[in-house]
């Protein structure tokens, strides 16, 4: 075991995710064998290889410095569950 | 005990574009809420964001200007957390793989010089805002600021005291200002800074613990946040406790610092590559065309004004405050030939005028060109000092040249030896009593002579030529 359940348990917690003891210890298995998988891969001699951040080798995207239209604000809001002003409403998030 | 101080400043710089970082939404400033989004700002299922070249380039400008190494690839990072300020749940930053670093930047203060390393500059989109009801529970939204270009610049922990924190903001801000990359608006959150301030006993090899300081939106408070802060931490220190790692926030109006703690969770933002964005390659040929764009530098600006004009330092200093008022100066120059004269006009009567009405340099009804008809007229004699300063009003209201107004004005400078010698008879004629006192030897009165042929003459007559003339009346009999 790589994974401890306390462990996935600090991940759900970042995440904001909760989860029932049975379904921690399905994750924990889950995440177990994936991280075997991993293992496996990383029997593989990489040692010529330059590490890659993607899976393409394309870089630089870019686009130019050109404003477009907007949304209109009732648009943007649309699906807010709760708004007032053209503004998202949301819990109170200081003291 | 001695303690040392260690602070190293994370500034936070937004670039001048016209378009966000990764969509076209605008960046302006005060805009409706919400009226500058778009699917990719606000983070919508399945949208892709497309990197603005602007940014990269603005942020190899910085890298360049502060001495920094240009990393031939960068890489865009997520950082995760949740805020309600961020739309997708995670900020695009930059982390291992920044744009530039290893740079630095110099201060000087009371003429001695200090380095400030740097140890990176990376690219990243600003949060929303977040505006929090005072009766209700709530917090309203937003996200016209979400995706603006920011780059953080990170120092090393160099700075020595509150003082040199603030020279080192100054510096970076002016850097950033010249290189027209930020417009440097503090009130407005285009630059802001936080703070990692530590303390430890003279001469000790390790840092102490540290704490982050936040909120500090002005130079001022930046020193008296710091300041409040040091002596906090020596308090507990003395006291025989232990500073907290932990982050504080600046309040202006109590003027202290207070601790986040409780609100705060552990930080573990689980950065990875972002998937999203392809790698950033950057060549010399790149990095070499954006070299070529660099402007002169402020402090490299002042040294030479000193050099070239031979002005004080003061005068450099103030004279290159912005590259456009420094423009301003150097084009004076070349039209009359006085640096120091046009110096004293610049710095004063041009910056006083401008100032009354918070004006900015570029706005000034008076040009450089004017400027300098008027001090080349005083260098000619048509015109006294005196006089100058009231064509220099009247320039400035009404934007007309110094020609037009010395003749509307009736305002040329008498030089007319005969006629100031008739004068300067009439007024020792009409005081006969004090010029038998002056030649008894009271030289004092010299002064009030001269006054009174000024007077007499409206002010109009040449200053150095009454002193000539009335010496050699008053002497010669």
């Amino acid at each position: 075991m790589k994974l401890t359940k306390a462990e996935v348990e600090y991940v759900a917690a970042l995440a904001r995710l909760e989860f029932s003891e049975e379904e921690k210890e399905k994750f924990t298995s889950q995440l177990n064998s994936i991280l075997d998988y991993m293992d496996m891969l990383n029997r593989v001699d990489t040692s010529g290889v330059v590490p890659e951040t993607h899976a393409i080798t394309l870089r630089n995207a870019f686009r130019d410095d050109v404003v477009w239209k907007s949304l209109e604000p009732e648009e943007a809001i649309k699906n807010a569950p709760e708004e007032r002003g053209s503004c998202f409403r949301v819990p109170r998030v200081i003291e | 005990m001695e303690y040392e101080t260690v602070i190293g400043l994370e500034v936070h710089a937004q670039l001048l574009t016209d378009s966000k970082i990764f969509c076209g939404c605008s960046t302006k400033f005060g805009a409706a809420p919400n009226s500058h989004t778009c699917p990719i700002c606000l983070g919508m299922p399945g949208v892709l964001p497309v990197l603005n070249r602007k940014v990269v380039e603005y942020t190899i400008k910085m890298g360049l200007a502060t001495n920094c190494r240009i990393n031939p690839e960068d890489v865009f990072a997520r950082k995760n957390y949740f805020y309600p300020d961020l739309p997708k749940g995670y900020q695009i930053s930059q982390f291992d793989r920044p744009l530039a670093e290893d740079g630095w930047v110099d201060i000087e203060i009371d003429g001695k010089k200090k380095r400030i390393g740097i140890i990176r500059i990376h690219m990243e989109e600003d949060a929303g805002k977040l505006v929090h009801d005072e009766t209700s529970p709530f917090s309203y939204v937003d996200f016209n600021r979400t995706g603006v270009p920011l780059i953080e610049i990170v120092s090393r922990p160099d700075i020595r005291s509150p003082e040199e924190a603030t020279f080192y903001l100054r510096r970076l801000h002016e850097i950033l200002v010249y290189l027209e990359i930020c417009d440097g608006n503090m009130e407005e959150g285009s630059f802001r800074c936080d703070a990692n301030v530590s303390i430890r006993p003279g001469g000790a090899a390790e840092f102490g613990t540290r704490t982050e300081l936040k909120n500090m939106n002005s130079f001022r408070n930046v020193q008296r946040a710091l300041e409040y802060e040091v002596k906090r931490q020596q308090y507990v220190v003395e006291g025989g406790g232990k500073v907290a790692q932990e982050t504080r926030l600046w309040d202006d109006a109590q003027g202290t610092t207070l601790s986040m703690r409780g609100k705060e969770e552990a930080h573990d933002y689980r950065y990875f590559p972002d998937p999203d964005l392809v790698p950033v390659a950057i060549d010399n040929a790149w990095i070499e065309e954006v070299r070529a764009t660099l402007p002169e530098l402020p402090m490299e600006k002042r040294e030479r004004f000193i050099g070239e004009y031979g002005i004080p330092a003061y005068d450099a200093g103030v004279l290159t405050a912005t590259r456009a008022l420094a423009e301003f100066y150097e084009e004076t120059v070349k039209l009359t030939g006085k640096p120091k004269i046009a110096s004293n006009w610049v710095m004063g009567d041009v910056l006083r005028y401008l100032n009354e009405e918070k004006r900015d340099i570029r706005e000034s009804p008076v040009k450089p060109s004017s400027l300098a008809d008027m001090i080349n007229l005083i260098e000619r004699g048509t015109i006294s000092g005196k006089m100058a300063k009231e064509v220099f009003e009247e320039m400035y209201r009404s934007g007309k040249g110094p020609e037009a107004i010395i003749e509307e004005k009736g305002l040329v400078q008498i030089t007319d030896e005969d006629a100031l010698k008739k004068t300067i008879e009439q007024v020792l004629a009409a005081n006969p009593s004090e010029a038998e006192q002056y030649r008894s030897g009271k030289q004092k009165l010299f002064g009030f002579f001269v006054g009174q042929v000024m007077k007499a003459t409206g002010g109009k007559a040449n200053p150095a030529m009454v002193n000539d003339i009335l010496k050699k009346i008053l002497s010669g009999r």
